[in-house]
């Protein structure tokens, strides 16, 4: 199983992005996409910010769950209380592994913003905190 | 907020070419002098090894009262008026702001859930964003009468101003300003966009108590009918 994760800033802007796989089920962690899907990731998960859009006034929890299919892909996202969109694409539904990966991603995303040198919506380029989320990806997925 | 600053390494210091690239690193498996570097020398504390919840959470008022006396003064420094002064101060509690939103969010992880009526985020700022701030929540929270797109926040003694004294030919400037400023930045950040200022009220009980006025974008005003 593959995934891919992006963190989208308040003016719909890439923060930050990622493409891993499962280390479950005998998985060595790296993505298995094809090159077709390779390059359709991003597209697919930034096009469903629409979604996030419309969803965000109608409820008010943060795990918004799975909120768009793209074959047989699905799309999770998390929304922060700044408007910071987590989107997971995966495989397989799985709320609740999800729900506590989003939930560590958040924490790991606050310490990040808590560093004066990073301010809202400016990509993350920490080689730690790409480290933290591969540990939370290899923990969870 | 106030922290170690020598444990904060640079942000910008991490090596990472590209956001791209970033997923086609992976941990080095031989160990190559690089390597044999790392393992000698003691791990750095990041700030990702830190929690998020501290252990006592208050700080020294002393401490906040000096940092802010110099952020006062530095402001002064090449201003041409007390709005221009007022902005500047504004500007540095929006990024206070930002980050105090995400933290009291994450520190009440029971009430993980995000604000999405104009109502129910004004009580989290009065009460909320305050308690974690101020360690009180603030004294009254008031629609205006007239203005549908205006409501006040008010503080009857803010701790921003506490240790600040303002010369008499001054006298129009309020450095809860600073505070106005993280109050604003909480409301951007939940996505309704809001001007707020703040505005001296003596009373012979409070001699400085400070009505924080937000007026509300007409985006938000227009969203908050068509929810209603």
């Amino acid at each position: 199983m593959s995934f891919y994760l992006a963190i989208i800033g308040t003016k719909d802007n890439a923060v930050y992005d990622l493409e891993f796989g499962t280390y479950r089920q005998g998985g060595d962690g790296r993505p298995k996409f094809s090159a077709d899907m390779k390059q359709l990731c991003p597209f697919i998960v930034h096009s469903s910010l629409d979604i996030v859009e419309e969803m965000q006034w109608n409820t008010n929890v943060m795990h918004l769950k799975v909120i768009d299919k793209f074959y047989n892909y699905l799309i999770s996202s998390y929304m922060t209380a700044g408007n910071i969109k987590f989107l997971l694409l995966h495989e397989t539904r799985a709320d609740d592994v999800i729900r506590q990966f989003f939930v560590d991603l958040y924490d790991l995303y606050v310490k990040a913003l808590m560093s004066p040198f990073y301010s809202v919506d400016q990509p993350i380029t920490s080689a730690v905190f790409d480290q933290r989320v591969k540990m939370l990806a290899k923990k969870y997925l | 907020m106030l922290q170690n600053r020598s444990s904060y390494p640079p942000q910008q210091s991490a090596v990472a070419p590209s956001l791209a690239s970033s997923s086609e690193k992976s941990i080095p498996t031989s160990l190559t002098p690089s390597t044999l570097r790392t393992v000698a020398t003691p791990r750095k504390v990041t700030i990702y090894d830190r929690n998020l919840n501290r252990r006592a959470p208050e700080l020294s008022l002393a401490a906040f009262a000096f940092l802010f006396n110099e952020i006062v003064q530095y402001s002064q420094k090449n201003v041409k008026g007390i709005q221009e002064m007022e902005t500047k101060l504004s500007e540095y509690g929006y990024h206070v702001g930002q980050r105090v939103l995400e933290l009291t969010v994450i520190r009440e992880i029971k009430s993980a859930k995000r604000e999405t009526r104009v109502l129910g985020l004004l009580q989290f700022i009065n009460t909320g964003i305050w308690k974690s701030i101020f360690g009180k929540p603030a004294d009254a929270l008031e629609k205006s009468k007239d203005q549908e797109d205006e409501y006040m926040i008010i503080d009857n003694d803010p701790i921003v101003n506490k240790y600040i004294s303002v010369p008499r030919e001054m006298s129009q400037l309020n450095c809860a300003a600073f505070q106005a400023g993280i109050v604003e930045a909480v409301m951007d950040g939940c996505q309704f966009p809001a001007r707020v200022t703040a505005h001296s009220v003596p009373t012979d009980l409070f001699p400085l108590k400070t009505v924080f006025l937000v007026k509300l974008d007409p985006v938000v005003v227009e969203r908050e009918r068509y929810m209603r």
